[in-house]
């Protein structure tokens, strides 16, 4: 039983993890950058919606209003912050290297948690959940499970196909996976490879929304630096899984989750980041590419 | 200001520039640095209510971004509050304050107290946090210039300098005054300590408590430990409480993670009872935090934002007006600082004009002899030894309907 | 000017790094003696950190600018020079008086301790590729700053005592803790001086040159541009990059002890993710394989949060754009090709990187 309420926390917070991680793997496996600055959009994401549900609760509106409205209004808050910081800090750097645009990439990350600070203090608020924390699901063996995980689960789910099949079958899609593979080949096709990036930004910056708030409704203290842990925690969790693979940032999400609680569980609760990053070590070197990454020949 | 942004936005391009064209050496940083510090007496304090003539050059680091800024701002707007009061009293005390960011890093602490000397910070507020305070608080003591922590309450911060004294409690007396009182009041059987591993301040009560409850024979019946990076899920820690069979958990930690654990513990289904430090302070007033939550959470601190003597009421009054929070034990304690000081220069006969190692000498006589009666402590007087620790009861309270109540 | 021309471009570049950091440091040196007030106590207080942190993008850069490889994890090193390195020192306070000879004894162990540790994180570490080698640095920074948090050391007349999670350590009188878990290091004398930093930027520069510019060098750099080239050639790309790697750990061991030995007190959590990331942008801000640019870059980005202090509460957000402007203007082709045509006409190559991501632009610069 203990077991199992452990699993099932494990399972909650992996799928944060792993909401987080298939924003990110979306924008690192096409834009080939790692997005330090994707955490802190998750933030930006969670303080809309922290403000528009406490402006739009407690009037006669239905209650499920405030939470949809809030998460909608996030979602398009954020994914015109994530074009705009395209536009502006990444897409002049696009000649440049990954490198180069890493380095803006923690740039912007400073400046959205300072710029947050200031607008909004640095005091912690503590985030209403979209759905009630205190409804459970019961399990047999006297344990139970939280709407809230369920939930959290069953959206990651939905984004993942959705992502699969926007890739794999849109014209759209088609194009950002060409882009991945070879930018200039691309826009040697017709592709608008600018226009490819930004709408990568785009939906990214939307999953970014989404991840914030179920990720602030399950673990509810939003401060202006909430974002920065979960950002490296889900890079951390789309290498694992295979960087650039949709399904892979979903298992990899979920695995760091279980493994981070059970290692504090069962092993010692002062070491379990040590174990975790232990495990992701050993997972590379035996699938070097991730556990659902493709392993790329090196061409002569 | 504008100019002086433009000027600093110029000299920034500048060194990008240098980087570039690899024409200077590094002497076009090193000379900024002087530069940079004159518009500064301007710039960061403009907002202090201009002191009439001659003021006392007060000067303080802490946390002013990052994720510990919620402590040094409070800090800060506390001191901040008392100073335009004493100000605007226009008494011959006047004060001068400037609050220098350290981001509760050591290093950047240092930075930030050399910016202070250089300004010509005559007494100084030592650091809010802990580790950057054991830092600044032995420049302090190679300086000679006399501090006052509102906060740092680790010992090593006053140990050995005979000019380095605290207005809190230190975290070793906090960690035996908590087993004291459990032991005392008979609250709990069975112990179990959720404390952060990474962090000097609940590291230092948690030692401190074991030790004690060792030696009065309460039962620790576990413990477990998070970090910054698993402050999220708490579960676990929960869980191995539950199974310890713990009726009370002793939480040395700060509020923004103790509100995390509250709320878990609560959707578990778990109900023991929990017992917090000054740390704790502030969790009623977390934006959006149900109280209901906390109901019953015991805690020791030196300060009661609900109480209703004149002093606390004024104080959380205009903080509220000023900076739109509710004030915790940080701001209460910087405040307490600076009255403090305002006593101890009195009683000293000293005058802005004096050299800080003139007021330092001044001030290290007179201190151990005064006994000061702020929004900290119980009424009673807090009172000072010449180590540089403080005297003042902590304050046991309960949480009942959203408010702290008195417990004994 | 003539002599100057028939040199090496890479003698060249040296010999400018060099003067560059002679220069500043004798200016450096003047103004503190001579000038009432010196530099002033804010870089006064910054001159070893400075240091420290050159050294520490210097090594960086031989990982990530002359190996090719993205290191996401490099304050470990310093972390574990720091606190090996002040472990010695402090061990070493009643036995050994000289300050300055205590302090190398600790930089020699922080260096060794470090260089061991990397020795062994590049067995794994180096058999991954590009972003995986990176997350694995990462990981390895994670766990060494873990790690570093649970060690208790102390020692007493019986010697040295050790404990791991929690603190069982019985030190008798007169013992002396060392490292003391989430409570960090503890110094009652802070023993590195300027002097000290500046010798070991000079001992850092003199190894980087030497190796990069020897045999062993151009095989590294030859495994960065094309791996399958060079090993058909017979080049054994991993001990190259081992031998890259092994020496980068023990110059940041040994920048970590100097640092460690300058700070009253530091804790593991210092030498986190963010404190590689910055390492990290000092190096690409300062140029890929670009000796004198690292160091100018880890100068200016340590000095310029300081120096923005005016801006108060804006402080940070200042930092950010700047950070962001820079990036975006070093690398804007008209901005870069305005400043290429400067250069040539001013002094032909003396400043251009002597190793340079492609090597397209060095003309017969490597080849004896």
């Amino acid at each position: 039983m203990v077991f199992l309420n452990y699993l099932i926390s494990g399972i909650g917070l992996g799928s944060i993890y792993a909401i987080i991680a298939l924003g990110y793997t979306m924008v690192y496996g096409i834009a080939k950058m790692l997005n330090f600055a994707h955490g802190d959009v998750i933030m930006v994401g969670a303080y809309v919606c922290f403000f528009a549900m406490s402006g739009l609760g407690g009037g006669s509106l239905p209650a499920f209003v405030p939470p949809l409205a809030g998460t909608l209004l996030a979602m398009v808050v954020c994914t015109v912050l994530g074009v705009v910081i395209e536009r502006l800090a990444y897409k002049p750097l696009r000649q440049a290297g990954s490198l180069a645009v890493l380095i803006t990439a923690i740039g912007v990350s400073y400046f959205l948690q300072n710029a947050a600070q200031l607008l909004w203090s640095s005091s912690p608020k503590m985030f209403t959940p979209v759905v009630s924390r205190d409804l459970q699901v019961p399990l047999p063996g006297g344990s139970s499970i939280s709407v809230l995980t369920i939930l959290t689960v069953a959206v990651c789910v939905i984004i993942m196909l959705f992502l699969t099949w926007f890739t794999g079958r849109t014209k759209m899609g088609k194009a950002m996976r060409a882009c991945s593979e070879n930018k200039a080949a691309a826009q040697l096709m017709g592709i608008d490879v600018n226009k490819t990036i930004s709408m990568t930004f785009a939906i990214g910056s939307a999953l970014a929304a989404i991840a914030g708030v179920l990720y602030l409704s399950a673990y509810p203290s939003l401060v202006p630096t909430t974002g920065s842990l979960p950002g490296i925690k889900a890079f951390t969790a789309a290498v694992f899984g295979g960087i650039g693979s949709i399904p892979g940032a979903l298992l990899g999400g979920l695995l760091l989750g279980v493994i981070e609680i059970f290692a504090g569980a069962y092993i010692s609760t002062q070491l379990s980041t040590a174990i975790v990053f232990g495990v992701l070590i050993v997972v590379l070197l035996v699938k070097p590419a991730g556990l659902l990454g493709k392993v790329v020949r090196e061409k002569v | 200001m504008k100019m002086n942004r433009i000027l600093s936005l110029a000299l920034a391009g500048a060194m990008g520039m240098s980087l570039l064209a690899g024409c200077s050496s590094s002497g076009s940083g090193e000379s900024s640095a002087p530069e940079s510090t004159a518009p500064a007496e301007s710039g960061a304090v403009e907002e202090s209510t201009a002191p009439t003539g001659a003021a006392f050059k007060l000067g303080g680091t802490g946390p002013l971004t990052g994720d510990a800024s919620i402590y040094g701002l409070a800090a800060y707007h506390g001191a901040q509050i008392a100073v335009d009061e004493i100000n605007a009293e226009g008494g011959a005390i006047q004060f001068d304050l400037r609050y220098e960011d350290d981001v509760n890093v050591a290093e950047t602490a240092v930075n930030a107290y050399n910016t202070l000397k250089e300004w010509g910070m005559q007494i100084s507020l030592g650091s809010v946090t802990s580790t950057p305070g054991v830092s600044t608080s032995a420049l302090n003591f190679e300086d000679r210039i006399f501090a006052l922590t509102p906060s740092a309450s680790s010992p090593s911060v006053i140990a050995d300098k005979d000019n380095v004294f605290q207005m809190c409690f230190t975290d070793d007396n906090q960690g035996s005054a908590s087993a004291q009182y459990i032991y005392d009041q008979g609250l709990g059987e069975n112990i179990f300590i959720i404390w952060k591993n990474d962090d000097v301040y609940s590291t230092g009560i948690r030692d401190q408590f074991v030790a004690k409850a060792d030696e009065l024979g309460l039962t620790v019946a576990g413990e477990a430990t998070f970090t910054t990076d698993t402050s999220t899920d708490f579960t676990v820690q929960l869980t191995q409480a539950q199974e310890a069979g713990a009726d009370l958990i002793f939480l040395p930690i700060y509020y923004t993670p103790a509100s995390m654990i509250l709320t878990q513990a609560d959707q578990m289904g778990y109900a023991p009872e929990f017992f917090g430090v000054d740390g704790m302070d502030g969790i009623l007033t977390v934006e959006g935090f149900d109280t209901s939550l906390a109901e019953g959470v015991m805690l020791l601190t030196p300060f009661n934002a609900d109480a209703t003597d004149e002093a606390t009421v004024s104080f959380v009054t205009k903080y509220q007006k000023e900076y739109g929070e509710t004030p915790n034990q940080f701001a209460a304690d910087a405040y307490d600082c600076v009255y403090a000081y305002k006593q101890a220069l009195e009683a000293a006969g000293c005058t802005p004009d004096m050299s800080a190692e003139e007021i330092c000498d001044a001030l290290i006589e007179v201190f151990p002899t005064i006994t000061f009666n702020g929004l900290t402590g119980d009424g009673e007087g807090i009172t000072w030894d010449s180590t540089g620790a403080v005297s003042k009861s902590p304050k046991g309270m309960i949480i009942q309907d959203g408010a702290y109540v008195g417990m004994d | 000017m003539k002599r100057l021309g028939q040199m090496k471009r890479s003698t060249r570049t040296s010999l400018f790094t060099y003067a560059l950091v002679i220069a500043a440091f004798v200016i450096v040196q003047l103004v503190r003696t001579f000038k009432e007030g010196g530099v002033g106590s804010v870089l006064e207080g910054q001159l070893i950190p400075i240091c420290a942190y050159i050294v520490m993008a210097l090594s960086l850069n031989l990982v990530v600018g002359v190996s090719g490889e993205l290191s996401l994890g490099h304050a470990g090193f310093m972390s574990i020079g720091a606190f090996a390195g002040s472990a010695v020192a402090l061990g070493l306070q009643s036995s050994l008086g000289s300050a300055p000879l205590r302090l190398a004894v600790a930089m020699v162990a922080g260096a060794a301790v470090a260089a061991l540790l990397g020795f062994l994180i590049g067995i794994p570490v180096l058999r991954l590729n590009g972003d995986y080698l990176a997350i694995v640095t990462l990981a390895f920074g994670e766990i060494i700053k873990s790690i570093v948090t649970n060690i208790y050391l102390g020692v007493d007349e019986d010697g040295l005592q050790f404990s791991f999670l929690s603190n069982t350590n019985q030190l008798g009188e007169g013992g002396v803790e060392l490292i003391r878990g989430p409570m960090g290091v503890m110094h009652s004398q802070r023993i590195s001086s300027f002097v000290a930093g500046f010798v070991l930027v000079l001992v850092a520069l003199v190894v980087i040159f030497n190796l990069v510019n020897s045999r062993t060098g151009r095989a590294i750099m030859a495994a960065r541009d094309n791996r399958i080239a060079a090993e058909s050639v017979g080049i054994s790309v991993t001990k190259y990059k081992m031998i890259a790697f092994v020496v980068s750990a023990a110059l940041a061991g040994a920048a970590g002890t100097l640092y460690g030995c300058s700070q009253t007190t530091f804790v593991a959590t210092k030498f986190d993710f963010n404190t590689s990331i910055l390492i990290l942008v000092f190096v690409v801000l300062g140029g890929l394989g670009n000796m004198w640019g690292s160091v100018i870059a880890a100068t200016a980005l340590t000095i310029l949060p300081e120096a923005l202090r005016q801006f108060s509460d804006y402080r940070m957000l200042v930092y950010a754009i700047v950070l962001i402007l820079v990036m975006l203007a070093t690398h804007d082709p008209t901005l870069r090709g305005f400043f290429d045509r400067l250069r040539g006409k001013a002094v032909r190559g003396l400043d251009t990187a002597s190793i340079r991501r492609g090597g397209k632009t060095e003309k017969g610069g490597d080849a004896r």
